[in-house]
């Protein structure tokens, strides 16, 4: 069995989990729009960490390690996030039975900007590079793994930990992940009008697009329980399309396989699912399209968010960001509301929460798709243990 | 039910020769870098499939090895869901990165293409492979330092054992300034060459 011993999310709107969820619970959108020539020649809607406070805490943190590196943006912002998880459980990042698994999109993509030349070693912008500054800040035996697979990353990640630990290959799986607002991508999602004006509206009729954010997240996954009552993996699944590089599918066939797939091996139906985190990017076509991957699998009357109005789109950090609220949502038995959401605005008429509710959550579903047809979705549990610390 | 898992087919795309099961298969008389080339080695096999030519360079270079790949053997006993594609690379899509970069960074020529963007992914050649196909199993890409079957196979294994997949395109797939290199396998039940770390690394190292 897989448990989900701790996590952490650092985001515009906290730097844990609870800062986070506080901020969600009072409804605050961490979503301005700015101007900011470094990024885009004109004013955007954006989710943003405070530089200066970033700078802050990770000088704060270094006291405590003996790691004396310099570090990246993205870098810093992953071992924030890993610390303060560590913080909340007994594993030894230092035994070679725990992995670190990082998922990003475009890791240290900044560094490519003229005005960053220089700053950093020039091929620091490969991805495993960042991975293995994260292993050598913990001073972890093994090869940190980087895994890249555009918006499904963070959920294919946690899906791999857990197939990892289930094989035996580690007990311990440390899935982090990060991905920061650059002039890269901010351009190349305007060149695709994908952008939102405002504030991005996940499933409302008058939605235009999404917002972009920049977040670091980590969960910690275990073969142990730490504690009596437990949160644990059941399932998880990807697919693809095989229909556009991208756009998704009119028929919501990867997100269907992948749903379908995951309650399959989950041995559950559609009623035994209490609440859906969905993607939720709020581009007319993914929010359509997932609307169709839900009732085809029969699961358009479970209550169901996109947190995607609060923190925008932060790309290889998503799938772990909202399976850290998912997890925050369980043990505290209240479902978020789709902040952006007023008016239905999907062909299905799906269960899109508009207030936040309280509800016994047992089992939940996190959804995500994303560029070159990809879709991917997993599973999680409440479970009774009745002797902490065993193996089962 | 056979639970071990058997490499049936490969191939080796390197210095703009194309091997298959360790025959070669083509070879490119020009030696101009992997524009070219790719261009060559489509036109020998000849697929009439125009969405090829909208691909970045690593995409072709992943396209090219999955069609001298799969020319040999037939995956229509497979379910299209039942086919899974596991990629590897150190470079993710550095040379498109730069390609993207050098449309955004002087404000005077500020011009960022969409085309151009969405192959800043290194997912996309999975998803080029799966739609020319029509694959519809488990994606993951990994990016490691250099070539190392340890965490393909690993992955490979893990989806069949937990029944999430029963035929797998592995490998590994880099384009650099200088260079390009892939090698793409088939991993069925069906007896042949066993998968594992060692056989790989031989297949890999050994042309």
């Amino acid at each position: 069995m897989v448990h989900f011993l701790a996590d952490n999310i650092i985001s515009s709107l906290g730097i844990t989990t609870s800062e986070n969820f506080s901020s969600l619970l009072s409804g605050e959108v961490g979503i301005r729009t700015i101007y900011d020539k470094k990024y885009y020649p004109e004013p955007f809607p954006v989710s943003m960490i405070d530089e200066v406070s970033l700078e802050h805490e990770y000088n704060k943190l270094t006291l405590n390690y003996s790691y004396e590196g310099s570090t990246t943006k993205l870098e810093k912002m992953i071992i924030l996030s890993v610390a303060d998880a560590l913080k909340n459980t007994k594993i030894d990042i230092r035994s070679r039975r725990t992995a670190i698994i990082v998922s990003t999109t475009k890791g240290n993509i900044d560094l490519l900007d003229p005005a960053k030349k220089g700053c950093f070693e020039s091929d620091r912008v490969l991805l495993w590079k960042a991975g293995n500054i994260i292993s050598r800040f913990f001073a972890n035996p093994n090869k940190t793994i980087v895994l890249s697979n555009a918006c499904v990353s963070g959920v294919v990640a946690i899906n791999t930990a857990a197939m990892y630990i289930n094989s035996g290959l580690y007990d311990n799986v440390v899935v982090t992940g990060a991905d920061i607002v650059s002039r890269f991508v901010v351009s190349g999602f305007m060149s695709f009008l994908s952008l939102s004006q405002g504030a991005c509206k996940p499933f409302d009729m008058n939605r235009d697009g999404l917002s972009l954010g920049e977040a670091a997240a980590t969960v910690i996954m275990s073969n142990k329980s730490e504690s009596n009552s437990s949160i644990v993996y059941l399932s998880g699944a990807s697919a693809n399309d095989a229909n556009h590089i991208s756009g998704p599918s009119r028929t919501g066939e990867g997100s269907a396989i992948a749903i379908k797939k995951a309650m399959i091996e989950a041995g559950i139906t559609a009623k035994d699912i209490d609440h859906i985190s969905a993607h939720g990017t709020a581009t007319p076509y993914n929010d359509e399209m997932e609307s169709i991957a839900i009732t085809r699998n029969n699961l358009q009357d479970v209550p169901l968010n996109s947190l995607k109005g609060y923190l925008g789109h932060t790309l290889g950090a998503a799938g772990l960001v909202e399976t850290a609220v998912l997890l925050e949502e369980m043990r505290r038995n209240i479902m978020l509301k789709t902040a952006g959401f007023e008016e239905h605005g999907v062909s299905k008429p799906l269960n899109v929460l508009r207030q936040n509710e309280s509800k016994e959550l047992n089992c939940c579903m996190k959804m995500a798709s994303g560029f070159g047809g990809s879709n991917a979705a997993l599973i999680i549990s409440k479970q009774e243990i009745n002797e902490p610390g065993a193996i089962r | 039910m056979n639970r071990e898992l058997y490499v049936n087919n490969y191939c080796i795309v390197r210095d703009h020769r194309i091997y298959v099961n360790g025959k070669l298969c083509f070879e490119s008389p020009v030696s101009n870098g992997l524009r070219e080339f790719a261009k060559a080695a489509y036109r020998n096999l000849a697929p009439n499939y125009n969405k090829f030519f909208k691909m970045d360079e690593i995409s072709k270079l992943g396209f090219i090895a999955s069609e001298y790949l799969l020319n040999y053997i037939s995956i229509d006993e497979y379910k299209n869901d039942e086919i899974s594609i596991i990629l590897s690379n150190s470079h993710s899509t550095l040379v498109t990165d730069t390609n993207h970069q050098n449309t955004i960074s002087d404000p005077e020529s500020f011009f960022p293409s969409p085309s151009v963007f969405v192959y800043t992914l290194p997912n996309i050649m999975i998803g080029e492979i799966s739609i020319r196909n029509g694959i519809k199993g488990e994606n993951a890409f990994f990016i490691v330092e250099k070539f190392n079957p340890e965490i393909i196979v690993n992955h490979i294994n893990n989806l069949f054992l937990t029944n999430k997949s029963r035929a797998f395109i592995g490998g590994w797939v880099n384009h650099t300034e200088t260079d390009y290199e892939a090698f793409l396998y088939f991993v069925t039940d069906k007896k042949a060459l066993p998968h594992n770390r060692q056989v790989i690394n031989n297949l890999y190292n050994n042309l």
